[in-house]
């Protein structure tokens, strides 16, 4: 029994050198909201290439956007595209730019609690801005009645709920905000974390899902994923082509698409609002933000190989997962921009 | 344990004036040394904790200067940062939560020092130690699943009602707020008051009771006149150190108190603490006005539990130069 255990351990500690040998180790950090998407493919890869082992730490966009800077990690990962001035700081430190490179997408979905209300609603751009606002306080108010004919709205005050932390989720619904609504734009903008007009703040997506549970008459939004799994009821959201879209992967994929036509060499677009019949206005991309230049060559080739699987193989992966995935056309332009990297 | 005595002795002959290095040998020195160099760490860890706070708030001390301290606007994106609505939140929250668990805390203790059998005492005891080591996300829950509902459907309502005309309990009734965070943060330092002050009420010497007994004073009163000043001290020590754990607490607050910048007369409304909005924004913060302003607001925490324990300290010398002279603990 001994010896079998001696056995064992001799093997596995000649095993462990043998893999720590031959194996190409690549750290990454960044968002949270792709983490199990991201970790379910790097664990596919690796089984694939038993020599490469990507880590990933799920610190949040600013930290990922902060350590890929700094050069700590070999990539980032952002809900948010990087900013100007965040892209000529990285540019200042290295001496070469940063690409973005779109994995997934991901959705907000307005959510609600209306004592004796059990109907999906509708929303137009100018009722949720109003709402978060804080110029539309009631639940009868013609802008949110106007588009729910037929469902009797009581005339209580509406409960704001939005996220308390910083947040890709946050950064999308006010990127949301910003483009339709000019009085948004100016007075709180968008970011991971603004100055709300009103409303309370929970934390997480169960944190925000738990007041709008428990507070009669609230009105929030979560991640559409959370929304999903979680089962919770949600409203449909009217987009530019002026239909309403009750959020489903299919919708955000058509957002998506519907930005493709315009999308910059740099990936660096937001599809908030995006034209399209059936796209929902309420989606976004999540990157990787990967260095044009390595100094290290089996790095590099190792970076490569893998936004290439993630793009073909990868793909077909995001929907058990309930992620989006990319149009065609962005997936072939995103092909195309990885040869830039050297 | 032979060898060790003969040692001794064999010091004898300088014993009067022992060099350091016979002392250094016998162990009395390097015992003071090593122990002064664990006390030594705890100034050197909090020192460097100022330091580091100090450092890494440069941009916002020199931008908002004082103005940190008393605007309100907190805005990420127009980068504009006011420490005041945390300040106010952090203050109210500790200070709601002490006016409840002190009475409670302290009416515990006596009953389970004084009046309580020894084994009831010691029962009590174990549950509320237990008590005392629960996570706090684990009282955030409590908070979010029972004192939230309750708080919304029962005690908001019913205080709205009866004193509905003080400014104090004003405005919707949303459940969360500055009222409920006090009550969560009631119930998690309670066990601290009562764990620390039975220690203290049972340490009084017995003599101090049996005069007053003898004396004449019926049970009460030698608890209420002679043991409770006698343990004065110690039982202020166990409300600062509920003090000092309501003002750091992170996890529990931020689940119950709303998480909204705002400063209002009212105990009803949503506010924020400073622990809960670092907690929040700390991972998300790009830029470096954003980051360093967080990091103020962490000295500003500490600066304010440094000047609370400062008053604290000052109100214990005060009161027990002016007491009777009975609480020489």
């Amino acid at each position: 029994m001994k010896r079998i255990a001696t056995l064992l351990l001799a093997v596995f500690i000649l095993g462990a050198i043998a893999v720590a040998e031959g194996t190409l180790s690549i750290n990454g950090a960044g968002a949270t909201f792709p983490y199990p998407m991201y970790s379910k493919w790097f664990d596919e890869y690796h089984k694939k290439n038993g020599n490469l082992q990507i880590n990933y730490q799920s610190i949040g966009s600013g930290g990922g956007i902060k350590q890929v800077t700094e050069g700590t990690v070999d990539f980032g990962a952002s809900d948010g595209p990087m900013n100007d001035e965040q892209l000529k700081a990285f540019q200042d430190k290295h001496g070469f730019p940063i690409l973005h490179f779109p994995t997934v997408l991901g959705a907000d979905v307005p959510t609600y609690n209306i004592p004796g209300v059990s109907a999906e609603l509708n929303f137009t751009p100018d009722a949720i801005a109003g709402i978060f606002l804080g110029k539309v306080t009631k639940w009868n108010d013609p802008l949110i009645a106007g588009a729910n004919k037929g469902v009797s709205l009581p005339d209580n005050d509406i409960v704001v709920v939005h996220r308390s932390d910083g947040s890709g989720t946050t950064y999308i619904w006010t990127d949301y905000l910003s483009k339709v609504s000019d009085e948004w734009k100016n007075k709180v903008g968008k970011g991971t974390s603004v100055n709300w007009p009103v409303g309370l703040g929970g934390k997480g997506n169960e944190g925000v899902a738990g007041l709008i549970k428990q507070t009669p008459n609230a009105f929030g939004y979560v991640e559409l994923i959370y929304a999903i799994q979680n089962k919770m009821p949600y409203g449909r959201v009217k987009n530019s082509s002026g239909s309403f879209i009750k959020a489903d992967l299919g919708g955000v994929t058509a957002a998506a698409a519907g930005a493709a036509k315009s999308m910059p060499d740099d990936f660096r677009v937001s599809i908030t609002d995006a034209p399209g019949k059936t796209a929902y206005p309420i989606s976004s991309f999540t990157w990787l933000l990967v260095p044009a230049k390595f100094s290290d060559s089996a790095k590099r080739d190792a970076i490569k190989g893998f936004v290439k699987w993630m793009l073909a193989d990868g793909q077909s992966q995001t929907e058990a997962l309930s992620y989006a995935k990319l149009p065609k056309e962005v997936v072939a332009k995103e092909m195309k921009a990885l040869d830039s990297i050297q | 344990m032979a060898t060790t005595t003969t040692t001794v002795p064999s010091a004898g002959p300088v014993a009067g004036s022992r060099s350091f290095l016979t002392k250094l040998r016998d162990g009395d020195e390097i015992a003071r040394l090593i122990t002064f160099l664990f006390a030594a760490s705890v100034v050197l860890v909090t020192l460097l904790l100022v330091y580091e706070l100090w450092r890494e708030s440069y941009l916002p001390r020199h931008k908002f200067g004082f103005g940190f301290f008393i605007t309100s606007v907190w805005d990420p994106i127009f980068d504009k940062f006011g420490a005041l609505p945390f300040i106010y939140g952090t203050l109210i929250t500790s200070i709601v939560s002490l006016l409840i668990a002190v009475p409670l805390g302290i009416g515990a203790a006596i009953f389970l020092a004084e009046l309580a059998p020894v084994r009831v005492s010691d029962t009590l005891q174990f549950f509320i130690d237990l008590l005392a080591a629960v996570p706090s996300v684990i009282y955030g829950l409590l908070g979010v699943f029972v004192v939230i509902p309750l708080m919304r459907e029962y005690i908001q309502p019913g205080l709205k009602n009866s004193l509905g005309f003080l400014p104090l309990f004003q405005g919707p009734a949303y459940g969360v707020g500055f009222l409920t965070a006090g009550i969560v943060l009631a119930i998690m330092v309670i066990p601290y008051i009562i764990s620390v002050s039975r220690e203290v009420l049972l340490s009084v010497p017995r003599d101090q009771r049996e005069a007053a007994l003898a004396l004449g004073s019926t049970r009460w009163e030698s608890t209420w006149k002679v043991v409770l000043p006698f343990a004065r001290t110690g039982i202020m020590g166990s409300v600062f150190l509920a003090l000092a754990r309501a003002l750091g607490e992170t996890m529990a607050v931020t689940m119950v108190i709303g998480n909204t910048p705002t400063i209002s007369a009212s105990l009803f409304s949503p506010g924020y603490s400073i622990a809960a909005v670092i907690a929040n924004e700390f991972t998300e913060a790009t830029g470096d006005l954003y980051l360093q302003s967080l990091i103020e607001l962490g000295l500003v925490l500490f600066l304010l539990t440094f000047l609370l324990n400062g008053l604290a300290r000052l109100l214990i010398v005060l009161t027990s130069q002016r007491g009777s002279g009975m609480g020489q603990a």
